[in-house]
């Protein structure tokens, strides 16, 4: 192993917050919609509450999300949805209908609560966690897994391409940001 | 009780560059009433149609958007009146026809006829709200409904109507998007 992955693999692997709270600035959005996640609680969703270049829209259930953020998508506004998988799963058929059929783009940030981080999702012992990114590829939905830092660069320009290309984007939240 | 197409033709003397959000049988007599590119009509879900209302009205706080949902429509999405009362957009208008059935999936009964939509949304905050049954008293007071700061609601009590021809895909026309889209940002 040269020395370079070496370092890369003994670096503490962590998820930043702040980071991910930048990467969702630049790339232009503006409105922020959340049924509280306990895995990105502490690390988006407070700082986000009191982040004056965001407007945080808080709901009573995650498929408002999907009306909302496709109504302003509409006005040329963009939008990004924080959610628990819990949500999501909650959430199909609304993405279903609005960000696949009409091919609206919706981008979501989804927690995987009780997700062991150094686990791929796919591996997970729990069931919920397990069946998100097959239910993702069967809907045809571009998904990225944010687990570590140099994971948050996937972010802006998948943000982006949802909105050029008008399609949906998932990025899944593998462990909880500090 | 009222007719919901009678409403409808009402309301449609009121309706300018308003972009009105309708679906299953309030877009059915609504097409009928106004044609017009400004119609949203592709929801997505059921029960969705007040948080895409809510989402335009965010969007373009300098116009007016009038949702017409129906009661089934409302019942799968009743949070939607404490989200929209709390983000209090004064640019939305929220109809829900009460015609005390499911009428687009075969006419079945809503679980509580009497359920007391205007009550809601008046507990739920939003800035006014209205209760109509008589289609006099509907026409003397629409234009105040539309033209007051909102979000407002008002609860159109109306009968059952005779079966309708349910054309999903004229309403639901990826072309009256992109029409809708156009029209709304010009």
């Amino acid at each position: 192993m040269d020395a370079p992955a070496k370092a890369a693999e003994t670096a503490p692997r962590r998820l930043n917050g702040a980071g991910i709270i930048a990467a969702i600035k630049a790339s232009g959005i503006e409105y922020i919609l959340s049924v509280p996640d306990i895995v990105t609680s502490a690390g988006l969703l407070a700082p986000i509450a009191h982040d004056k270049d965001l407007r945080l829209i808080r709901v009573c259930k995650e498929d408002e999300c999907i009306g909302i953020a496709a109504g302003l998508a509409y006005c040329d506004k963009r939008a990004l949805i924080l959610i628990q998988h819990t949500g999501f799963l909650d959430s199909i058929n609304a993405i279903r209908g609005v960000a696949v059929e009409y091919k609206q783009p919706i981008c979501m940030m989804i927690g995987l609560l009780q997700h062991a981080p150094d686990v791929a999702p796919r591996q997970s012992p729990r069931y919920g966690v397990r069946i998100v990114e097959p239910i993702l590829d069967d809907m045809g939905i571009a998904h990225h897994l944010v687990s570590v830092d140099g994971d948050v660069a996937q972010i802006k320009p998948a943000i982006d391409k949802a909105y050029a290309e008008s399609h949906p984007v998932a990025f899944l939240i593998g462990r909880s940001p500090s | 009780m009222m007719k919901r197409d009678e409403c409808f033709r009402i309301l449609a003397r009121h309706i300018t560059d308003e972009a009105v959000v309708a679906t299953y049988s309030s877009a059915v007599d609504w097409v009928n009433v106004s044609p017009r590119p400004l119609n949203y009509l592709s929801i997505g879900a059921m029960g969705l149609d007040s948080s895409h209302g809510l989402g335009l009205a965010l969007g373009r706080p300098d116009k007016r958007v009038v949702v017409l949902q129906g009661d089934g429509s409302l019942l799968m999405n009743l949070g939607s009146l404490v989200t929209i009362a709390a983000v209090a957009p004064k640019n939305l208008v929220h109809f829900v026809a009460h015609n005390e059935t499911y009428e687009a999936n075969g006419g079945h009964p809503i679980p509580n006829k009497k359920v007391d939509f205007a009550a809601m949304a008046r507990s739920a905050g939003y800035a006014a709200t209205y209760d109509f049954s008589d289609l006099r008293m509907f026409e003397q007071q629409v234009a105040h409904v539309l033209e007051q700061d909102g979000p407002v609601f008002a609860t159109l009590h109306v009968e059952p109507s005779k079966p309708l021809t349910y054309d999903y895909a004229s309403l639901y026309d990826p072309k009256k998007r992109k029409a809708f889209k156009e029209a709304w940002n010009s």
